[in-house]
């Protein structure tokens, strides 16, 4: 453990008491609480932290705030490892291990810094030129080196075992931002009654006031306001809380970060939360972010923002250089220079103005600060970090002089944070005073306040949240407090002189092929800026997506306002005119696992489980899914494949007697005088004529006439009928019923309730189906007149009632039992049991999918939204004595051309072929185009012995005897089919109506 | 997230509705044949930019059909009508 010689004897905001180890690179560090992760490795004169994206240059801490560009680390291991995490914003914690990342094999000695070497080649438009134009098979080859050497830290694989939460939040007023001005607004909106969330990205309150000497007046006020609002109950505030997103309605997207700033999170807590906060209005607070200016080499470590310097001092008690230049443009560099120099640095301050401000310049002398108007820095010099700057006054470029430092500080200027405010779409403006985009229209349920409105001084800062706070919480109701507010502050910071735009240094002979980063992240230089504007780019969408400016994880916050202004200059225009690129949230990073919440694995989506599951569980069935549903789709004995089983399963039930679960189907309770005539209206069948105790196939369209379910419905009383659906259809067609129901046909007296989960289903099927369940359910008559085919009977077993339609799915000799689904596990027992004596067998969705086939029903991959009643072979039974839904539209031409695909079957002419799902059916030897059809469905058939399937095919049935090819592109696979009719097994239907 | 405020339950999330098209176009008639006015009602939509009638499904909530004015560039919302006997 070495000592920390960068760190102040005295002052900061750091908890000396509370010693704090912690690795970088394996290099074992100690700091204390209140540090992060960048400010400990500046105390022990950690320089090269990262390495840049593109070319592998060395790069330092360039802020101390989120919007760092450069000292990007990865934390943690195994699980927790967090890729590209800011050392800004990273709390220090006992035990932190933190890494490098895009270097290898070390951040000192990184060979993939022969990148820097190709610098020339690696320019904008690089990627879009090498590979997309006619050199564009250069990307097969190239694409995993360069995805090697280019890149930021990598993600891992293994399952992060910290949980993640959602939550939401209501209140009057959001204030965005714990600053001088969020504090004001929820003081005064607090004051007034109204219900106030602050929240805070940082640990604590205070924003710009955390960066002034500790124990000043600044942080007098702070305590002052806290204790206020503390006192006041409807005031809630949330630190390591970013607001990252405004949203329609007065939401907004937070994250709260819950234990970031220890190992790992206490007992089972959430590491993150997520919250959706909805609020009345909104005061958007959220400061500004201090920019850079560019010159020759102006990414060398111990390069930083001169408020990142300020920062460093006052907050964390580390200075990170003994020599200090800081180069500015405006008056915020003074006062970082006074703390400086008063914390013992030789300190430099070189203004670009030639008039520099006199206050500001009266106290730097004071404190022994050197200051040099009129001079630009040119240049940085040193390799491993900067040790000098080569400036020059402003209009003599060529005019150098050298000033050696092994710290530099940069300000251009401030760029308000106006996210929040353009999430929405309201545009931001350029203020050329302040030369800086500050809010334009705002966007309904939102005020600014302070920074971010381009409020730079602490006094107008608290008189904006005040005044924010007080309207926001009018607008909510809330009656104006007359208690007057102690809220006035003993620092004078405005600013004495205006800002001087300046961008960019100029280059002379001596640093005309230096690199002059305009954003640090993504490696985007004044040369890639230039080219793009030669080559026509020059519209600020065009420039990002050219150059890659602006779209690394810091967004560019620190270097967007420089490239647009740089590019108003290339094109002799004013900034507003190259406008401003779009905000999106977030904000900031957010990670995926907060997010997503306790959304993961199997809480993913919601589980629909058939009453029955257990017992599925129970005798091994393997499931499948099926939207929400998990379904049994076969049931293999040991060592039985998916194909062994269920073919054992079909040609079983075809021989005997077979259960299936049928729960999932959708069930739809239909009631009400009118019931007769609403199902008229939507099925294209006639159910006038449907008597009491009878079934009935029927099939729906859609109102442009294409088949939207098919399903039985039965009557159980003169104005009852009970409706089945499609599993995969079933929520659909309820809630176009409703539709129906509540806005076409008002006047229909009926109601319709989804019965879904209230019923129990299962189906048993098999030459010896009746016989069982004449044993089991003794007060139903079972033979042929008592119980015909589409009928309906009601019994029971024992207590349970049982509602039995004679309904055949698989061809077979069939009934579908439904009973109260409490009763299903228990019904389904019983079947099962009586059933061992006509050799049941159980069988799953694989079987049933078979048998269907076999016998030639259409089902999903048919019924695919694409297909008319016709097309499917049941165009028969639309009636054309009545109007029902999509009766004119399936009348349509297109609907009635011949050569629409409709229903064949088809099976391989050589029988011991296989056929693919998918494959797309030409006429032999023409695999061109689309084809003439496609298979739709598969199964291998135990009754035909051979592979068969249903296809959609141009002509239909019209092609029946023909042989075509199927065609499956994806394994190269041809095989000769004929077409053949689809009901493949009984068509005489003698088997179901016996 | 769009608050819509149904006249049966109270100001919910969009999260807790569907949504169901346009709902400025009257429905022809179940006894119309002309395959014209059904062909207008079923592939006719105006795509405007600001105010816009649609429905809305409370499918977690009540499950009534909501008429939904709403601004299709802010997303804000001007009223909200049961679809019973509101229908154009
Ligand atoms: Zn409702």
């Amino acid at each position: 453990m070495s000592a920390a010689p960068f760190r102040l004897k005295t002052g900061g905001r750091i908890a000396r008491e509370r010693p704090l180890s912690f690795t970088f690179d394996g290099r074992r560090f100690e700091g204390f609480a209140g540090d992060t992760l960048a400010s400990a490795l500046l105390a022990h004169g950690v320089a090269t932290v990262a390495r840049s994206f593109k070319f592998h240059r060395r790069r330092g801490i360039y802020t101390a705030s989120s919007d760092e560009p450069n000292a990007l680390v990865s934390l943690g291991g195994g699980g927790r490892h967090e890729p590209n995490a800011r050392a800004t914003d990273t709390e220090l914690f006992d035990g932190l291990a933190a890494r490098s990342q895009n270097c290898w094999p070390s951040v000192n000695f990184d060979l993939m810094a022969v990148n820097g070497w190709f610098a020339p080649i690696l320019k904008a438009g690089f990627y879009y030129k090498t590979f997309m134009g006619p050199t564009r098979g250069a990307w097969r080859v190239y694409e995993h080196v360069i995805r090697r050497a280019a890149g930021l830290g990598k993600a891992t694989l293994q399952r992060d075992p910290d949980t993640y939460e959602h939550g939401h939040l209501f209140c009057d007023v959001l204030v965005a931002g714990a600053g001088p001005a969020g504090l004001a607004a929820a003081l005064a909106a607090g004051r007034a009654g109204a219900r106030v969330i602050v929240c805070e990205q940082q640990p604590r309150t205070g924003g710009q006031l955390l960066d002034q000497p500790a124990d000043g007046p600044g942080d007098d006020w702070r305590r002052r306001i806290m204790d206020e609002l503390a006192g006041l109950a409807t005031v809630r505030i949330m630190t390591r809380t970013s607001v990252f997103g405004a949203y329609d309605g007065g939401t907004f997207g937070l994250i709260e970060r819950l234990f970031d700033h220890v190992r790992e999170p206490p007992g089972r807590q959430p590491r993150q939360r997520s919250w959706t906060l909805r609020c009345g209005h909104a005061v958007i607070a959220t400061g500004a972010t201090e920019r850079a200016i560019v010159f020759a080499n102006n990414d060398r470590p111990g390069i930083m923002l001169a408020s990142a310097i300020g920062s460093m001092i006052n907050r964390y008690a580390v200075l990170p250089g003994r020599a200090v230049v800081l180069f500015t443009n405006n008056d915020s560099a003074y006062d970082v220079a006074c703390d400086a120099a008063r914390a013992g640095a030789a300190v430099t301050l070189v203004d670009v103005r030639r008039q520099p401000p006199a206050k500001r310049s009266g106290r730097c002398r004071d404190a022994g600060v050197a200051i040099i108007a009129g001079h630009g820095v040119i240049a940085a010099a040193g390799r491993k970090s900067v040790s000098g700057v080569h400036i020059a006054p402003v209009d003599a470029s060529d005019d150098t002089r050298f000033l050696a430092c092994d710290l530099l500080g940069v300000s251009g200027g401030w760029t308000p944070a106006v996210h929040l405010m353009s999430h929405r779409g309201a545009r931001p403006l350029y203020d050329e005073g302040l030369a800086c985009f500050v809010p334009g229209d705002m966007s309904p349920g939102q005020s600014a306040a302070g920074a971010c409105a381009g409020a730079f001084a602490l006094s107008a800062c608290i008189a904006q949240g005040l005044a924010a706070g007080r309207e926001a919480a009018g607008l909510c109701g809330f009656a104006r407090t007359r208690k007057p507010l102690r809220t006035s502050i003993e620092i004078d910071d405005a600013w004495e002189m205006p800002i001087e735009p300046y961008w960019a240094s100029p280059v002379n002979g001596r640093t005309k092929s230096a690199p002059r980063f305009v954003d640090l992240q993504n490696d985007v230089t004044i040369s890639d800026i230039e080219l793009a504007h030669r080559e026509g780019f020059v519209s600020l969408e065009h420039l990002k997506r050219y150059t890659t400016l602006g779209m690394g994880t810091d967004q560019g916050k620190t270097s967007n306002v420089a490239a647009l202004a740089l590019m108003a200059g290339l094109r002799g225009c004013a900034v507003s005119d190259v406008g401003t690129t779009t905000f999106r949230p977030p904000y900031m990073p957010v990670a995926i696992g907060a997010l997503a919440g306790p959304r993961v694995g199997p809480r993913l989506q919601p589980r629909r489980l058939s009453p029955m599951h257990d017992w599925h569980r129970d005798h091994g069935a393997v499931y499948i899914q099926a939207g929400l549903w998990e379904r049994p789709w076969y049931y293999p004995g040991p060592g039985e494949s998916l194909e062994q089983c269920y073919i054992r399963e079909a040609r079983q039930t075809r021989k005997t007697v077979g259960l299936t679960d049928v729960s999932p189907l959708g069930k739809i309770d239909v009631q009400g005088p009118d019931a007769a005539e609403f199902l008229n209206r939507v099925y294209i069948n006639g159910w006038k004529k449907l008597a009491v105790g009878k079934a009935r196939y029927g099939v729906m369209l859609r109102e442009d006439g294409i088949v939207a379910d098919d399903g039985t419905t039965s009557r159980l009383a003169d104005e009852h009928y009970f409706m089945t659906t499609t599993t995969a259809n079933a929520g659909a067609v309820m809630a176009r019923l409703e539709f129906l129901l509540q806005t076409a046909w008002p006047d229909l007296k009926v109601h319709v309730t989804s019965v879904s989960d209230q019923w129990a289903g299962m189906a048993v099927a098999g030459p010896r189906s009746r016989d069982l369940l004449a044993g089991l359910i003794r007060d139903v008559d079972f033979s042929a007149e008592g119980l015909p085919f589409m009928g309906l009977a009601h019994g029971s077993v024992r207590a349970i009632p049982v509602r039995i339609l004679r309904v055949s799915y698989s061809g077979e000799l069939a009934y579908e039992l439904y009973c109260p689904a409490g009763f299903g596990h228990e019904l389904w027992d019983r079947v099962f049991g009586a059933g061992a004596d006509f050799d049941l067998v159980v069988y799953g969705l694989e079987a049933m999918g078979t048998m269907r086939i076999e016998k030639g029903h259409v089902a999903g991959p048919e019924i695919d939204g694409r297909t008319s009643a016709g097309d499917l072979g049941l165009g028969r039974m639309a009636s054309t004595k009545k109007p029902f839904i999509g009766s004119v539209l399936m009348r349509r031409d297109g609907l009635r051309d011949a050569s629409r695909p409709a229903l064949v079957g088809i099976r391989p002419v050589e029988r011991t072929q296989r056929l693919s799902a998918g494959a797309i059916l030409c006429e032999p030897g023409r695999h061109e185009g689309h084809g003439i059809g496609h298979v739709s469905s598969i199964t291998f058939s135990p009754q035909m012995g051979c592979d068969i399937a249903l296809a959609l095919v141009s002509g239909g049935l019209a092609r029946e005897g023909d042989i075509v090819d199927a065609v499956f592109s994806m394994r190269d696979e041809t095989v000769a089919v004929r077409i053949v009719n689809p009901v493949f097994f009984d068509p005489g239907g003698e088997r179901l109506r016996g | 997230m769009i608050r819509i405020d149904c006249p049966y339950c109270g100001a919910r999330d969009h999260t807790e509705f569907s949504y169901g098209g346009d709902a400025s176009v009257p429905r022809p008639d179940i006894a119309c044949e002309d395959i014209k006015a059904w062909s207008d009602y079923v592939f006719l939509r105006d795509n405007p930019r600001g105010a816009h009638s649609e429905f809305w499904h409370h499918v977690n909530g009540c499950r009534e059909w909501l008429i939904v004015k709403r601004d299709t560039a802010t997303h804000e919302v001007a009223a909200v009508l049961p679809a019973r006997g509101n229908m154009p």
